[in-house]
């Protein structure tokens, strides 16, 4: 399982929101995308997904064009875990959950879960820590549990190849953890390719394989931590002055922004 | 609330059909001319092939009058409480309702002008009414639509902006009839099911059942439209194809029923609710809930409409906000 892009551009209007990335995905490797705000990261996301028109360039899912696979069969194989669920109506965990399965259903509409797919929320629930609350209604979670089922259900797919939104901004550290190592123990066994939009430049740099630095939608750097997360490379894109040392305990490269004194 | 399962949906529909049956029995006993009852059971089991001794004038009131009021009531209901729900489902809120959307109001207009220009010809009524419950339904969903699908406030603004211009534009089209006819065409505008035409009645009956029908098959679609457009085409849904399918159904069941009965209010967003209420939110079973649910409510309160002033009679739509007035209140402040 692979998810390629080449060249890719994308454009709102005339403004170009993503131009010229060309990222590769495979499974056992994590790769991070960061950049400042409006960087373009989100965009290359829903693009790499289907879900934006690209204006140039392609995206290649086992080395066919996304546009030629029909939905259900991309959302086998992709999934997406988003920053916010949008809760109108009262559904439970579990049936939310459950929604992770629809692309395995028979037929597209109608249908009901089968025990396979009983046991694989079953058991992604309780990874993410919430067979407890599995009977309650998602709107009467907390923020960092609702984020919880949103990453259940994305594993809940099955799919090999996981594209994550900013998942662990509503998250104390202790399940920061625990999401992020889901991610990573699928990823050591090679069963999943995972892509992780964030601003936590240290999370990126502890957790991910490669990085990809965008800023105003071009590729300013893709490649392993170390190489990317060098200070004068992350001062010409933040703006800002950063101290880069070795993490005392994986000997990573270490950020630490560097805020000027303000004088009135 | 447990999940809903295969049995749980068969169990919940077969009693809410059975009731439907007994309803339709039950109401069409009921009037201002009084029936001699064990002989119009028997003439009902025999499908009006028998008279079981019922004079001409009570088998025609049973079978030309009362019976097809009450079916037209009943795929009425179906229709209007089918769509609330796919219109809940699209719009992602659970106050969508065609009538406060303005859509029933298209479909009136649609009807309006097939009567003024082609009133002899019936079955242009359900055909414009229809068109004009479509244009609606886009200009509705195109007005509330905002990143995070439509919030109660834009929605119901929408609803008011559509509703008004309608309004307008009925008020055009009214003046062009001749007087006569006026006041038997406010009474229809606020829902009336004196008129079941024998030609457009099975049409009706059809459009329901297809409708709820083809909604229910797309149920799993729904349930993830619900939480929203792009979770949804992120799980693997056909988001473009359900949306337009969900339009045109809804729209088809609005028109259909608008046609032949006016403009009733509130089934959608009661029946719905109700369904929700006592079964959960998944579609699979809600939305055929709905369906019989909202052929039982409208039969119910067309009865009252008909009896409670006798032998004058309301139109049922009045009765119908008397009820979906204060729930939408209720939802509102929830919402």
């Amino acid at each position: 399982m692979s998810l390629e892009a080449r060249d890719l551009t994308v454009s709102y209007d005339d403004r170009i929101a993503v131009a010229d990335v060309t990222l590769s995905l495979k499974q056992g490797e994590i790769t991070a995308i960061i950049g400042p705000n409006g960087a373009g990261k989100s965009t290359l996301l829903r693009t790499l997904n289907g879900q934006l028109p690209r204006s140039s360039g392609a995206v290649l899912l086992d080395g066919e064009p996304i546009e030629r696979l029909n939905r259900r069969s991309i959302s086998r194989r992709i999934a997406v875990v988003a920053q916010e669920a949008e809760l109108r109506f009262p559904v439970t965990v579990l049936e939310f959950v459950l929604g992770g399965r629809f692309a395995w259903a028979t037929h597209s509409g109608w249908g009901w879960e089968t025990e396979r797919d009983l046991d694989v929320a079953e058991s992604v629930i309780r990874e993410t820590e919430l067979t407890e609350l599995s009977a309650r209604l998602m709107s009467e979670l907390s923020g960092g549990e609702r984020q919880r089922a949103l990453m259940a259900r994305a594993l809940a797919t099955e799919a090999p190849i996981l594209l994550l939104d900013e998942p662990t901004a509503n998250l104390d550290l202790s399940h920061q953890a625990t999401l992020l190592s889901l991610v990573r123990v699928r990823s050591n066994q090679n069963r999943i390719a995972a892509l992780v939009v964030t601003h936590d430049i240290n999370l990126a740099s502890e957790f991910a394989d490669y990085i990809l630095l965008m800023k105003q939608g071009r590729t300013v750097h893709y490649g392993r931590p170390a190489e990317v997360l060098r200070p004068e490379i992350l001062q010409d894109v933040f703006q800002i002055r950063v101290l880069v040392d070795a993490h005392p305990v994986t000997g990573g490269p270490r950020i630490t922004p560097v805020h000027e004194p303000i004088r009135d | 609330m447990n999940r809903v399962t295969l049995r749980k949906t068969i169990v919940a529909c077969a009693v809410l059909a059975a009731a439907l049956l007994l309803a339709i029995v039950l109401t069409s006993l009921v009037g201002s001319e009084s029936l001699p009852v064990p002989a119009s059971l028997c003439a009902l089991a025999s499908f009006g092939t028998s008279t079981c001794g019922l004079t001409q004038d009570q088998f025609d009131i049973l079978f030309q009058i009362r019976l097809p009021r009450i079916l037209l009531a009943a795929a009425v209901g179906g229709s209007l409480a089918t769509a609330g729900a796919g219109y809940q489902a699209l719009l992602r809120n659970p106050l969508a309702e065609p009538y406060l959307l303005g859509i029933s109001n298209g479909a009136a207009v649609g009807t309006m002008i097939a009567l003024v220009f082609f009133g002899a010809v019936e079955w242009t009524r359900p055909i414009l009414a229809f068109s004009g419950a479509l244009v609606a339904t886009f200009a509705v969903y195109q007005l509330a639509r905002g990143r995070a699908g439509a919030t109660p406030e834009r929605l119901i603004l929408a609803g008011v902006i559509v509703t008004t211009f309608l309004s307008s534009v009925i008020v055009f089209v009214t003046v062009m009839m001749d007087a006569t006819r006026i006041r038997s065409f406010t009474f229809w505008l606020l829902g009336d099911l004196s008129g079941a035409s024998k030609t457009l009645l099975p049409v009706t009956i059809l459009i329901a059942i297809a409708g709820a029908l083809a909604l229910t098959l797309h149920a799993r679609s729904l349930n993830l439209l619900m939480l929203g457009e792009r979770d949804a085409f992120d799980l693997g849904v056909e988001v473009g194809r359900v949306r337009i399918l969900v339009f045109l159904v809804a729209s088809l069941l609005v028109g259909s029923s608008v046609a032949a009965s006016g403009s009733v209010g509130y089934v959608g967003l009661v029946v719905p609710h109700l369904a929700r209420l006592s079964l959960g939110s998944d579609n699979r079973i809600s939305i055929p809930a709905a369906a019989l649910g909202g052929a039982l409510f409208v039969i119910v309160a067309d009865t009252v409409a008909r009896t409670i002033i006798a032998p004058r009679e309301l139109p049922v739509g009045a009765i119908t906000a008397l009820i979906g007035a204060p729930l939408f209140i209720y939802l509102l402040r929830r919402a």
